[in-house]
């Protein structure tokens, strides 16, 4: 028995752990086992990757198949992380076709969950790009599956947080880049409404994210910045850094950052003179299109270690929401001042633009998406009930993989693919066999 | 590429073997896993080519299998640059004390077998004149201890043999080297408590060798200099002191 928590450290609970060192091995352990679920690099924040009973460790299951270096086709077994598959395919010209905001997950995780990245508006979510998968069955048995082959389980897989089975690898196309550089433009929007009229407008773009200062109040509440980016080409690279390395290396990448955001917004010391400087320099740049390298640019996070551990010791929740496009600027203003409201509020927020999931669980709706840390205290549950309301209200849902808290009923709301989820689960035999402390919790 | 370095790599399922076999197929290196099992070790053979974009062969080969050993060297397609032994097995103690097959099991897999067969390249290197030969030994075989002295005093007879080939083939040309990796955090040591700072990653081991293979480092290679000195003073212990240690 090990005392197993998610990257929020909140909640905590105690399971089995096993780590098979080969997928037929962790095929195999499945059969004769009940409350068994897979876990990856435990990035989850809650409790989706703690079993009921067992917790089967995906890391022996690390090795990458093939790689072809024309076609960008590659194979690779679940526990791969994705920052040890980035080093291989990065230098050969090559990027994933999606990828979230931390580089510390594995491939059967990036399935499990459906993570979008800042262009799921653009590219769908990693699901949608999975030409195959291998699945252990409860039975102990295999089953390829994909969108041509046994579809119906291939898209309760993804996003189906492991409840289908243990996925044991995964064929995916990876994308063609010339640089490891990233060309990115800025764009100030002063309030919330320009926020995500900003997000509409640049949905040319492949990559788009806003960073929201939840410190700003009153008629700035929503004030953002809006990063819009694409991979540089060669001839990018000529305009703007004549004479860079095409490939950064790690080193060079992190001297050219020009604001390490996170390591500064982080520590709540001083954070809304923070947000005010880098709102004002974030404002300078707006229009002229700067080079970054791909690292900081997609993971700002990672290059902070235990960042989590800022939190204290209790731990935080990650509560990220999608509301419909049509009701998301209401919804999220109102979410928006009800958790600055609160003492320990979130200080900075993403904000998003998603398009439609196709798992049966996926996360993503056409909508806007919006992300906010909040520490763990006896007056953060209450508030984030009151948001889900709001969310429930306005027909959107909460992020499983992020998800340590809501209700029963908040859930089934949000998530009506649930039914033909369930079935599936009742076809392979999964129900009672495959369930993880958030399954039992929300009653999947 | 005609200019191209082969590695041999014995024991190509353990981590240390795939860690090992990662960096020489990194540097450009064509290797080829031997394995029991063709199918496991196919599969750290493919992640490997997938990673560095190098084909990798893979050999089944039994190191138990005495007689089959002149014909696996027989049957190698290219004699290699260098062979690495990684084969080990560290068993069961306790059960070696009573189950005589236990025992052999593990005197055959740490000693005989790689003994066997590194001997046998040893004669083929010293034919062509050329050829670098390791042995991944242990710490283990400085001193038997009680906790694992079977396993200790075959990794000692495969110590006092690498010493011994090296002896002999030096004036030839032909290097022998060993490498004692000390703790490793491998499958063969899951689930044990090891002391962080004399425990080596499997990546550090490969490095170490190659480094000493390669590069021209020392003939006895402790991945962990740390180690040499812990065994120098685990050597010094009087053994009137030592017998009354639990070790």
């Amino acid at each position: 028995m090990r005392e197993l928590a998610g990257w929020g450290r909140y909640p905590r609970h105690r399971s089995d752990l096993i780590a098979p060192p080969d997928p037929s091995r962790a095929a195999a352990a499945a059969a004769g086992r009940t409350g068994l679920i897979a876990r990856g690099n435990g990035r989850a924040y809650g409790d989706a990757a703690i079993g009921d009973r067992v917790t089967l460790h995906t890391g022996g299951l690390d090795r990458i198949r093939s790689f072809d270096r024309l076609s960008g086709r590659i194979r690779a077994e679940a526990g791969v992380l994705l920052a040890n598959l980035l080093d291989i395919v990065v230098p050969a010209g090559f990027f994933p076709p999606v990828v979230p905001g931390t580089k510390l997950v594995t491939i059967g995780g990036m399935i499990a969950s459906d993570v979008h990245g800042k262009n799921h508006h653009r590219d769908g979510g990693f699901g949608d790009h999975v030409e195959e998968l291998t699945l252990a069955l409860p039975d102990g048995s295999t089953m390829v599956c994909g969108p041509e082959q046994n579809a119906e389980l291939f898209w309760a897989t993804v996003g189906g947080m492991g409840l289908t089975g243990t996925i044991l690898d995964a064929t995916f196309r990876l994308k063609r880049i010339e640089t490891g550089w990233m060309r990115q433009t800025t764009l100030a929007a002063p309030d919330l409404s320009s926020a995500m009229r900003a997000l509409e407008e640049t949905e040319d773009f492949t990559y788009v994210v806003a960073w929201i200062d939840c410190l700003a109040r009153g008629s700035s509440l929503g004030r953002s910045l809006i990063y819009a980016a694409e991979h540089a080409t060669l001839a990018d690279i000529d305009a703007l850094r004549p004479g860079a390395d095409p490939f950064p290396t790690k080193k060079a990448g992190r001297l050219s950052v020009p604001l390490d955001l996170p390591s500064f917004t982080l520590n709540r010391l001083s954070v809304a003179a923070f947000n005010e400087i880098y709102y004002r320099a974030g404002a300078r740049k707006v229009g002229a299109p700067q080079l970054i390298p791909w690292e900081p640019y997609f993971f700002p996070l990672d290059g902070i270690g235990d960042w989590n551990r800022i939190y204290g010791s209790r731990g935080f929740v990650q509560y990220q929401c999608v509301i419909p496009t049509d009701r998301a600027r209401q919804v999220l203003e109102e979410v928006l001042v009800r958790s600055s409201q609160q003492g320990t509020a979130s200080f900075l927020a993403v904000l998003k633009k998603l398009g439609a999931g196709r798992g049966d669980l996926s996360f993503p709706m056409d909508g806007f998406t919006l992300t906010l840390d909040l520490p763990v205290s006896d007056t953060v549950f209450p508030l984030l009930d009151e948001l889900d309301r709001l969310v429930v209200e306005a027909g959107g849902r909460l992020y499983l993989a992020k998800d340590a808290r809501q209700s029963r009923e908040t859930f089934e709301a949000g998530y009506p693919g649930l039914v033909r989820f369930r079935d599936t689960r009742q076809a392979i035999g999964a129900a009672g066999r495959l369930s993880s402390k958030l399954s039992a919790r929300l009653g999947i | 590429m005609a200019s191209e370095k082969t590695l041999l790599l014995v024991g190509g399922t353990s981590d240390i073997g795939r860690a090992t076999a990662q960096v020489y197929a990194s540097a450009g290196w064509r290797v080829a896993l031997t394995a029991r099992n063709e199918a496991d070790a196919r599969r750290n053979a493919d992640d490997i080519s997938a990673r560095t974009g190098q084909d990798v062969d893979v050999h089944r080969l039994d190191i138990l299998d005495g007689e089959g050993l002149d014909a696996f060297v027989r049957g190698l397609p290219v004699l290699p640059d260098t062979v690495v032994c990684v084969v080990g097995e560290l068993g069961d103690q306790a059960r070696g004390q009573t189950d005589s097959a236990h025992a052999t099991l593990l005197m055959r897999t740490n000693f005989e077998g790689p003994a066997l067969l590194l001997g046998l390249l040893a004669e083929r290197f010293a034919a062509r004149g050329s050829g670098t030969i390791v042995g991944v030994s242990s710490v283990a075989g400085d001193r038997g201890r009680a906790s694992n002295y079977l396993y200790g005093a075959a990794k000692a007879g495969f110590t006092a043999f690498l010493s011994g080939l090296r002896n002999r083939l030096a004036p030839a040309g032909i290097r022998v080297i060993t490498v004692k990796p000390g703790f490793v955090r491998t499958q063969m040591t899951a689930g044990m408590k090891l002391p962080p700072v004399l425990t080596a990653e499997p990546d550090e081991v490969g490095r170490a060798i190659f480094r000493a293979a390669e590069k021209g480092g020392g003939d006895v290679v402790y991945v962990r200099p740390i180690w040499r000195l812990v065994m120098l003073v685990i050597g010094l212990i009087p053994e009137r002191v030592f017998k009354r240690l639990r070790l």
